[in-house]
């Protein structure tokens, strides 16, 4: 039996709902966005229901602490599509058994959330690192991003806390959206970027006069602060993978 | 203008990097006056140099200008190198920019002494309030504690900075009169217990009055020379452990020695830096730490220095098989803590895993236990039967065997001839 869900997680915790409802045994659950219909197998479409979900939620939280909620939060964040099946399989074993049964490592479903949350966490906290903004002329401070996982909603608090005196916007090329800091709240926004124009770095026409200098600055302060008599080049890169070169502006040539 | 500053950057962030130090956790601050910076428990590393090591704050001396000529230090008063000062606003500025554009973490502010101690520390102090104060900045500071400057700037300047710290330099006071005859260790632990005594006593008055200002909430660290003097790895060791037990330090840094003068007392010039040894040591320091291990298991007078070619944790199991194999299902955590191959986290979860059923192979693994190597020391619900009890020499050559060093291949500058 396949459930096929359609990738919310509203509609990830009816499924949860549905299964106890129905009990049809051995399921696995997958997004309508990868489900490839099978000859000899049955499939069911699971329409999100938010009162059912909430009801879900709220079971959860009555079974688990919050740590775990929040593992359970990033590897839906995740988006791969089997973290997906792991939590159904997770929430379904969790109402299943006493309290507790979360530090079941042994258990695959429980180890494989915490190495998704794990994975998702390390993303938030590159983010978190690696994100540099770029001042424009209307004094935002902007940065481009397009991280493996929709970290977004996970790093929204650690930057309004932080840079709480300037407005900031951080946007997520890959799943165009982002967010907008107006010195008040947080919110969602969507940018129109002419053809072609999504980008990471902004053009120097569209950032302040002083942006240029203070990213010198940072590019020799990178060079000075690295000790060429101990240059081990596999662990730089282990730190800082190739692939989150394009945000870091000490790695930007001109 | 622009150029000078460039220039003053340049040299004074080449002269502050020998300072290890980078750590930016365990700051307390909050960001609740609305100004810039909050801190982060476990610190942030923004970026790491082409040597490996975490970029977290803005590294820089406010000036290389030093009346001391400690041999092993760039800035002494007799080496012939460019020198710079910045003046107040210019550190304030670098610092608000970088950590707008989210580069940094907060600032490291160390100096060399110009004159005396007071007028360095107080120019030091300056800046710190100047940032707190004036431009409601929350985040990082670390600050260097100058060595016989007077208790109420020193006390002053810890209700503004984050970490205090002040390098030991040599890891015996025998190596540091080699090389810096007008230092001691004395000039050090006096300043390090008054900041001490007053981190207690800030905590003390916490517990009574709600509102005591913060002071050095992320604690004291301080730094070792290795490899400039002839210490033994056990010596260091000891040095490191009195200090973490009289001043409650946070850190100790090690750092191994890069030769840069032609002294005839130290390493000549284009000697590889001792990066494995300085690995070691961390990784006792971790043991130390984190794992309850007590120094003197690990050094000894019958083990003054430490292997070379396997890790101390390896290294003291082998040497101690009457505590194995260790019943991973029965085991308390302080024992499953010292089995070579589990971590912190892997022991963690298998205590708590345990409680569900007797633990598989398949499971350790999936735990993320290293198995290859942890099998040696360990029994578990499937481990196959075993005729034999191999000797630790025996289970050393298994081990080496079947891993590479990533270091033999890399550290020396010879080439392969063939």
């Amino acid at each position: 039996m396949t459930y096929i869900f359609d990738g919310s997680l509203t509609g990830l915790l009816t499924s949860v709902f549905e299964w106890f409802e129905r009990k049809p045994g051995k399921v696995t659950l997958k997004s309508a966005e990868i489900f490839q219909p099978e000859a000899f197998a049955e499939s069911l479409e699971i329409i999100a229901d938010q009162g059912k979900a909430d009801r879900v939620w709220a079971g959860l939280q009555k079974k688990l602490q919050k740590d775990w909620l929040r593992k359970f939060y990033c590897s839906y964040l995740s988006e791969l599509p089997d973290a997906y099946h792991h939590l159904f399989q997770f929430s379904c074993y969790i109402f299943q058994q006493q309290k507790g049964a979360e530090n079941n490592y042994g258990n695959e479903h429980v180890i494989a959330l915490s190495k998704y949350a794990k994975s998702v966490e390390r993303e938030k906290h590159r983010m978190e690192a690696f994100i540099r903004f770029q001042q424009t002329a209307d004094n935002i401070f902007y940065a481009g991003i397009d991280p493996d996982f929709n970290v977004l909603p996970l790093i929204s608090n650690h930057f309004k806390n932080r840079y709480a005196d300037q407005q900031w916007i951080i946007y997520d090329l890959k799943r165009k959206y982002g967010l907008h800091y107006n010195l008040d709240t947080v919110e969602e926004v969507s940018i129109n970027f002419e053809k072609g124009s999504a980008q990471q770095n902004l053009t120097p026409a569209l950032t302040d006069e002083k942006e240029q200098l203070y990213a010198l600055l940072w590019k020799d302060y990178f060079k000075s602060a690295n000790i060429v008599a101990r240059k081990n080049t596999k662990l730089h890169l282990q730190h800082v993978p190739k692939r989150y070169w394009k945000y870091l502006t000490e790695k930007q040539l001109s | 203008m622009f150029e000078r500053i460039r220039e003053k950057l340049n040299i004074l962030a080449d002269a502050a990097k020998y300072d290890v130090s980078c750590s930016s956790s365990g700051g307390t601050r909050k960001n609740d006056n609305k100004g810039l910076g909050n801190s982060h428990t476990s610190g942030i590393c923004h970026t790491y140099t082409e040597d490996g090591r975490c970029v977290s704050l803005l590294k820089i001396l406010l000036t290389n200008h030093c009346i001391y000529d400690c041999a092993f230090c760039v800035s002494r008063k007799s080496n012939d190198v460019k020198r710079a000062a910045f003046t107040v606003d210019e550190v304030v500025e670098l610092t608000m920019n970088f950590y707008r554009r989210n580069y940094i973490e907060g600032l490291f502010l160390s100096s060399g002494i110009f004159k005396n101690a007071d007028f360095t520390m107080e120019r030091l102090l300056l800046i710190v309030k100047k940032l707190r104060l004036e431009q409601r900045y929350n985040g990082y500071i670390h600050l260097k504690t100058i060595p016989g400057a007077s208790d109420e700037l020193i006390k002053e300047a810890g209700l503004y900075a984050d970490r205090m710290s002040i390098n030991l330099e040599m890891p015996t006071e025998a190596g540091l009169k080699l090389l810096a005859p007008e230092k001691s260790h004395a000039d050090v632990i006096k300043p390090l217990a008054f900041v001490q005594q007053n981190i207690v006593q800030f905590g003390e008055d916490k517990k009574l009055i709600k509102h005591v200002p913060k002071f050095v909430p992320a604690g004291q660290s301080t730094q070792m020379v290795v490899g400039a003097t002839p210490e033994s790895d056990k010596d260091i060791m000891y040095t490191a452990n009195t200090f973490y037990k009289n001043f409650a330090l946070k850190r100790v840094y090690y750092s191994g020695y890069i030769p840069i003068s032609n002294d005839s007392r130290m390493p000549i010039l284009g000697t590889q830096p001792p990066l494995l040894r300085e690995n070691r040591l961390y990784q006792t320091d971790w043991l130390m730490r984190f794992y309850g291990f007590n120094v003197q298991e690990i050094l000894n007078d019958e083990n003054p220095n430490l292997d070379v070619d396997i890790d101390p944790k390896l290294s003291w199991a082998i040497r101690n098989m009457q505590h194995f194999p260790v019943d991973i299902n029965k085991a308390d955590y302080q024992m499953i803590l010292r089995v070579p191959g589990i971590g912190v986290m892997s022991a963690k979860k298998i205590v708590q895993a345990r409680k569900f059923g007797r633990l598989r192979i398949d499971q350790l693994k999936k735990i993320g236990v290293a198995y290859n190597r942890a099998k040696h020391f360990i029994s578990c619900a499937d481990s196959p039967y075993q005729l034999k009890d191999y000797q630790g020499t025996e289970i050393k050559a298994f081990i080496l065997a079947d891993s590479q060093s990533k270091y033999l291949k890399t550290a020396q500058n010879q080439l392969l001839l063939f």
